[in-house]
């Protein structure tokens, strides 16, 4: 039997409200990029739900058409956890922040990932507080100067690919809010998995933390600043495509130049089905500006989701124990009649 | 222990057998001497036969404090009756001690002539010391005095009993509580099949310890029956209890039995999202069982992951319940609130335990009615369902879900720990009298153009759109919002009017709920309120009274928010108002508050439940004094 799917376009998932982030935030691009993925995916609109927390980020379900709870601060995946137990044929995506995930929230983040909840996690990562004007955040840089830290942050950063995958996230990614086609392809990609998928998307906050990532975003520079992961594909950089990443013999990565001696197949090539998590892990800790950070799937692998479990045990009771019934439950041990 | 027929026949081997109306028997021991396990074995023997039976467990925070001290001490109270009883018992006609520290923390309860079984075994130099006796108790002639003293050598007497059938000492010894349970079986003349069998099923796969344990408790049963030591038993005849079947439940059982039935019965799944905390985890325990009944349980990272679930699983269309103490209340206020303001179904139990903070664990109190009334911040009222009596549980977790559904808003259930853990008879429910928890979802918008998530009904309640409805997008959240459209709106004049309308729709839930009734006459000269766990020592106390002719009236209170319609007048129609709680005055607050009433409390804070004798003591000397 086929169903017919409705035709629907990026405009069906724009809900009536006025959209209040500032303008020209990274929000606004990652909404849209959104926006544009939904319709293609063959899921009707009201199969949908966005879950988030507290954060500028979080305000995002209000702007979809969408079934959406916009939650309390951190929660948003514990939120999530509820309603897809409830109602394990809806797609959830959850919306979070840096502040969101990583600092109130870590909890809920880590579990939520570690159980391989059928959920997608969108972490807008800006480094910084924005809802609450301009203090540090835990992805904020050691010395950053905020409102909170006039002296400079001496709080180490957290990196949210590395926690992610060391709770052994089954699909990790990172993209870029103004670089649209990479993120519309993450997006994709992190639509069609099954289990947590998590993306990183750095956001630039233009108010707070301007230019954060300039160097991975800006034309002129983010061609040697960033490598593009691609599974079974060595790993290449640079304006020319002149450099790559080579693993040494101590195991760590370096930056090698191609030509000469060096060819393409004595590279690091990205394998995202690795079933081990520890090359995910080397390639989240390659960071700017020793390292082109990598963008795209660091991860993309298959394990039992945790709704699918927890609803299999169900069924499973019910095969074995037929639909309960109350009689003999209220019956069952020692029992005396009173005439 | 009243004894109703003093002329005493000849029982068996030629002992003489007592019939009594009432009787009290608390085991003490170590926390590993296994005195809950007897405690329950004799109380399930005691409610097979047909006694009313009222249960205190009363055990230590930590699993296994050191042998043999004071703060390792675990204690099980049953009472059991020839009629209907409401408590525990104030005080102790056997106790069962195992060691001198048992003997030490739990003497003062034993009444005077009351009879003192000891495993004199225990008591050596080690145990005494670490018990804080100078001297051994069993060989002056005062510490003892006035008590009816069995000492009985039980851990070389289990040891003989056990020989041959390959156990270690370690595992021999672990048998004593058979013994000493078996010995007070042949006391009080309880059947020990039903132990036996569960032995049987319990042990299946040991056959050697299952054998151990039941040559024990024979071997106790025939200690009472051929020695000297003991030279009259006793028999407490079945209660006259209301017709129909019975089996023995505990609070935390009732609840989940109550939950499952409203899955059940609702066709909705219940999702049970906790996270571990005394006194409440059984509850967990019970439902992670009783999955094919449409259950779903969700073992969450924290107590706040529990609240946020439960929410989500109410977005989601089903039935939701979390269930935690007091320190766990406190984590998931402010998810809470996201419940209340999006109002969406679900129940919220607080077991309560002795606070503030971590508190008295395993202790009973009921410290936590304001947490439940005011514990949220803004204006954020919520309905309060309070059971009397383990059995309650049942039926008012049940309207508790009713409430939510019909009233779209979180329900807090109130419980405490010698409900939870406390055991009476229940009895068995005709499926047929069960009302269904009746679960409504729109299919179509309430509107033209759209779907209005906060368009109201007459009642303030506003529709349940279940996810995945197509036509019925929308979004719920923690801002303010707009009645009707439900759109994030900050206007000054819509808050008040949102928080108005929040606050009506729950004072409206007087007008769905029963009026109040009492026990007693309908105007007097004191009525005294009560509500939750203490139902059983204040009725108790207040039928005391009564039968002294005294104008007394019992009042106890189930609905917590808002009260009963007619509670007001109810109190005005007595002189004298007393309020008796385990806590410092909390529900008396709100009477004052509510009503302005001069209520008088009688409060205790001990982690223990009133005795019957502290509440009789306070209505007769205020009634004596008009004071306390």
């Amino acid at each position: 039997m086929s169903v017919e799917l409705p035709q629907l376009s990026a405009k069906d998932f724009a809900s009536d409200q006025e959209i209040r982030w500032c303008p020209r935030c990274g929000d606004y691009s990652i909404l849209a990029q959104m926006k544009k993925v939904l319709p293609t995916l063959g899921i009707p609109k009201e199969k949908f739900v966005f879950v988030s927390g507290i954060g500028c980020s979080s305000r995002f379900p209000y702007y979809m058409d969408t079934y959406g709870v916009h939650g309390i601060h951190g929660r948003a995946p514990a939120i999530a956890t509820g309603v897809k137990l409830a109602k394990p044929d809806m797609q959830i995506w959850v919306i979070t922040g840096d502040g969101d995930a990583l600092s109130i929230g870590g909890n809920h983040f880590l579990h939520c990932i570690r159980r391989n909840l059928d959920v997608k996690v969108i972490l807008f990562n800006n480094q910084i507080y924005g809802l609450t004007k301009g203090q540090y955040s835990p992805t904020s840089p050691v010395g950053a100067r905020t409102k909170s830290t006039p002296y400079g942050s001496v709080d180490r950063p957290i990196n949210p690919l590395c926690v992610a995958i060391g709770a052994e996230a089954t699909f990790a990614a990172r993209a870029v809010d103004v670089d649209i086609k990479h993120l519309t392809m993450v997006l994709e990609r992190a639509a069609h998995h099954k289990g947590t998928a998590f993306v990183e998307v750095y956001q630039d906050c233009n108010v707070f933390n301007s230019g954060a990532f300039n160097y991975a975003s800006k034309k002129e520079e983010k061609d040697d600043n960033v490598v593009y992961l691609e599974h079974g594909k060595p790993l290449i950089f640079g304006k020319n495509r002149s450099r790559g990443i080579r693993i040494n013999e101590m195991s760590r990565p370096e930056i090698v130049e191609l030509g000469g001696d060096i060819r393409e197949d004595d590279l690091l090539f990205h394998d995202e089905k690795a079933p081990e998590p520890s090359l995910a892990f080397l390639l989240a800790r390659m960071r700017y500006p020793e390292f082109p950070e990598p963008l795209g799937v660091f991860r993309d692998v298959q394990r039992p989701t945790y709704d699918e479990g927890v609803i299999a045990q169900v069924d499973a009771a019910v095969a074995k124990q037929g639909t309960g019934d109350l009689d003999s439950l209220y019956n069952d041990g020692d029992t005396w009649e009173v005439h | 222990m009243a004894t109703i027929e003093t002329q005493a026949p000849e029982g068996l081997n030629g002992k003489k057998v007592e019939q009594l109306e009432t009787v009290v028997v608390r085991f003490c021991g170590d926390s590993g001497d296994g005195m809950q396990l007897a405690g329950t074995q004799f109380t399930n023997a005691s409610a097979v036969f047909g006694n009313d039976v009222s249960t205190l467990p009363d055990f230590p925070a930590e699993i296994r404090a050191p042998a043999g001290s004071l703060a390792g001490v675990s204690g099980f109270q049953l009472c059991f009756s020839a009629h209907d009883i409401y408590t525990p018992g104030d005080t102790v006609d056997t106790l069962v001690a195992m060691n001198p520290a048992a003997l030490k923390t739990n003497l003062s309860d034993l009444k005077r002539g009351g009879t003192l079984i000891l495993n004199e075994d225990a008591f050596d130099r080690s145990n005494l010391s670490k018990a804080g006796y100078a001297t051994n108790p069993l060989e002056d002639n005062s510490s003892l005095a006035g008590y009816r003293v069995h000492k009985v050598p039980m851990t070389r007497l289990t040891r003989d009993a056990v020989e041959g059938l390959g156990l270690s000492q370690r595992e021999a010894d672990r048998c004593r509580n058979f013994f000493a349970l078996g010995l007070v079986y042949w006391l009080y003349e309880r059947d020990s099949k039903p132990t036996v069998q569960w032995v049987k099923d319990k042990f299946g796969k040991n056959p050697a310890v299952a054998e151990a344990n039941i040559r024990a408790l024979n071997g106790g049963y025939n200690y009472g029956f051929s020695t000297e030591s003991f030279t009259v038993h006793y028999q407490v005849p079945p209660a006259k209890l209301a017709p129909g079947k019975y089996r023995k439940i505990t609070g935390n059982e009732a609840l989940a039995y109550g939950l499952a039935t409203v899955a059940k019965l609702s066709g909705t799944r219940v999702i049970y999202s906790g996270y571990p905390i005394t006194p409440a985890s059984d509850i967990l325990h019970e439902l992670s069982k009783l999955k094919h009944f449409g259950v779903v349980t969700f073992q969450a990272e924290d107590e706040i992951a529990a609240m946020s679930a439960t929410v989500g699983a109410a977005y989601g269309g089903n039935l939701a319940v979390t269930a935690s103490s007091g320190p766990g209340i406190c984590l998931k206020g402010e998810a809470m609130g996201l419940g209340m303001i999006t109002e969406l179904p679900m129940i919220i139990v607080d077991v309560q335990r002795g606070g503030p903070s971590t508190g008295l664990p395993t202790k009973t109190e009921q410290s936590d009615l304001l947490l439940a009334m005011f514990g949220r911040n803004g204006e954020s009222p919520l309905p309060i369902l309070a059971a009397a009596t383990p059995s309650d549980c049942f039926d008012l977790i049940q309207e508790a879900m009713r409430i939510a559904v019909d009233f779209m808003c979180p329900v807090i259930f109130l419980s405490d720990g010698y409900i939870a853990n406390g055991a009476e008879p229940w009895r068995i429910p005709k499926l047929s009298d069960l009302k269904p928890v009746v679960v409504k979802h729109p299919t179509e918008r309430n509107s033209p153009d759209e779907f209005l998530p906060y368009k109201r009904d007459e009642r303030y309640v506003r529709p349940w759109a279940l996810i995945g409805t197509k036509g019925l997008e929308h979004r719920v959240g923690g801002l303010e919002k707009a009645d009707v459209t439900g759109n994030v709106e900050y206007s000054p004049t819509n808050h008040q009017h949102m928080t108005d309308i929040r606050f009506l729709k729950i004072a409206g839930i007087a007008d769905y709920i029963p009026e109040q009734t009492v026990e007693g006459p309908e105007s007097g000269d004191l009525v005294v309120v009560s509500w939750g766990g203490t139902y059983g020592s204040v009725r108790t106390a207040v039928r005391q009274a009564q039968s002294e002719g005294k104008s007394v009236a019992h009042c106890h209170l189930r609905y917590m928010n808002p009260f009963p319609r007619n509670l007001g007048d109810i109190l005005k129609s007595y002189d004298k108002v007393l309020v008796p709680e385990l806590n410092r005055g909390q529900l008396r607050f709100l009477l004052r508050n509510e009503f302005l009433v001069d209520a008088k409390g009688l409060n205790k804070i001990q982690g223990k439940p009133f005795l019957i004798s502290e509440v009789a003591e306070a209505i007769r000397k205020f009634l004596e004094n008009g004071s306390l």
